[in-house]
């Protein structure tokens, strides 16, 4: 599936998955290939560039915070590669 | 979008108050003033349909403005007709001023005290006799023509997901245009997740003291996070795969549209004209009562006390939550989710992700939903007898200097 994730602007270095995306399996993104390394569930980031420690993340053309490992291309990214740039929740509690 | 506005040629029939404002639903409220008179309202409002009787109340028993203003605000919104007041006795509320600035707005008012009544079931019994008078009453009331010119709708997200910024937001967003072209009132709220969108916020002020006063909110809104020690993120957010409360943030964004900001509200204080609003729900003066907004409905009913007529609501996790006193219009982001919970949703959003329709198709099915839903017709949460109401403590300081423009 060709279309599994959206890049939300040029600017972006992550996309948003609109399916479930599986390891190994590739998204097209114009220009772009990209092939995931792991699994990346529906509404979740996919890297699409690498992103150094530190670098911020780009979703719409907006920094959404900042990586907090390098991240690189195809890899997941989430909480525990990125930390806020104005808040961070000292715990998390979800199942 | 292409298609003709919807709401440009909306002819509802309106109930008119004999203050002058205009009401979509014909509600009696039963409101209990403590908690310890909740068991007594309830008993009494259960016994209607909540089509035509809702219940409300606060659960404190000591003194608080903000419930006060509140509560005068939500005992006289345009779509109630009549209120039954239910208090313990002892609480400290001010049950008397309610009643005044009820009665002064032309609306039928009773109070039952139940320490003056025999208990409860003498206050029970009571109070079904008076809920039938009242609901005599405002079965009498006139209609009046009710335009877009008359709206007033809010929006709200609960339960947001990675979904919710590609489809749900930015269609509410296109729908929120539609509703200021056509010359309605909209208001979008929670500064507290709103962070990260400063600039483009105080950009679209109409005013640069309104964007000074947007800044200062946005400012009071992150101290008040920071001293809290957590922001309004979390469990389903996380799940969902948003990773940060600014990613949050731009998505719940995306649900203001593109309108000119014209003004700054805070609960129950009404817009001053048509156009787009944003709310300020975060405490002043510090740190005291807890977290601003302890769910959905908290800040849902802060816009409804300020007048909104209905509430556009985004989700992508699936909240199934309605509200007391304003219909909720339930806009399901996540294609998954509307599926499960089909039963719940008013509209299903999360096509666009499966190419089976645009945003602008979408913004267009939103606008329909909301004609529909002024016309009379019950959304989803309202049909399935959904009701929910929370009223906390919280403090505001009145407007700043600035804040309304118009």
């Amino acid at each position: 599936m060709g279309n599994a994730a959206l890049r939300l602007s040029e600017h972006d270095n992550v996309a948003v998955a609109i399916d479930d995306i599986e390891p190994g399996s590739t998204v097209e993104l114009g220009e772009l290939t990209v092939r995931a390394v792991e699994r990346v569930p529906l509404g979740h980031k996919i890297a699409i560039l690498p992103i150094s420690c530190g670098a911020k993340i780009v979703k719409l053309g907006v920094p959404i915070g900042s990586a907090t490992a390098d991240i690189e291309v195809g890899q997941h990214v989430h909480m525990h590669n990125v930390q806020s740039d104005y808040l961070n929740n000292e715990e998390y509690h979800w199942e | 979008m292409n298609a003709p506005n919807p709401l440009d040629t909306m002819r509802a029939s309106g109930y008119l108050r004999a203050d002058g404002r205009k009401g979509i639903r014909n509600y009696v409220v039963v409101a209990y003033l403590v908690e310890c008179a909740h068991h007594v309202a309830r008993t009494i409002a259960s016994k209607y349909e909540p089509q035509a009787v809702q219940l409300i109340g606060f659960p404190g028993c000591y003194l608080s403005d903000y419930a006060d203003s509140m509560m005068q605000s939500l005992c006289t919104h345009p779509n109630v007709g009549a209120v039954l007041l239910v208090s313990l006795g002892c609480e400290e509320f001010k049950r008397s001023a309610l009643a005044e600035v009820i009665s002064s707005s032309g609306r039928p008012v009773d109070v039952l005290v139940i320490q003056e009544q025999g208990g409860t079931r003498s206050t029970i019994e009571k109070g079904f006799t008076i809920v039938d008078d009242l609901r005599a009453e405002v079965e009498k009331g006139g209609r009046t023509p009710f335009t877009a010119a008359d709206l007033m709708i809010g929006t709200e997200c609960g339960g947001s997901d990675g979904t919710s910024a590609l489809t749900a937001n930015p269609a509410i967003g296109l729908a929120f245009d539609g509703i200021c072209a056509a010359g309605g009132t909209a208001m979008f709220e929670e500064t507290c997740e709103l962070f990260g969108c400063e600039a483009h916020m105080t950009d679209r002020a109409v005013t640069p003291e309104l964007a000074q006063a947007i800044d200062a909110a946005m400012a009071k809104a992150h101290q008040y996070h920071t001293d809290l020690g957590y922001s309004s993120f979390g469990g389903g957010n996380i799940t969902g795969g948003l990773t940060t409360i600014e990613e949050k943030s731009l998505g719940a964004y995306a649900k203001s549209g593109s309108a000119p900001i014209v003004g700054m509200l805070k609960p129950a204080v009404r817009p001053s004209g048509p156009g787009l609003y944003l709310m300020d729900t975060v405490n002043d003066g510090g740190l005291r009562f807890g977290i601003p907004n302890i769910n959905d409905n908290a800040t849902v009913i802060e816009m409804v006390a300020s007048g909104c007529h209905m509430v556009l609501f985004s989700t992508g996790r699936g909240s199934v939550v309605g509200s007391a006193i304003a219909p909720i219009v339930k806009i399901c982001a996540n294609p998954r989710t509307f599926r499960n919970l089909s039963e719940d949703m008013d509209v299903d959003a999360g096509k666009v992700l499966e190419q089976r329709a645009t945003l602008d198709d979408v913004a267009l099915e939103i606008l329909e939903t909301v004609r529909r839903t002024a016309e009379g017709v019950p959304t989803k949460s309202e049909g399935l007898g959904h009701q929910e109401f929370i009223l906390t403590y919280k403090t505001f300081e009145p407007l700043g200097p600035g804040c309304l423009p118009i």
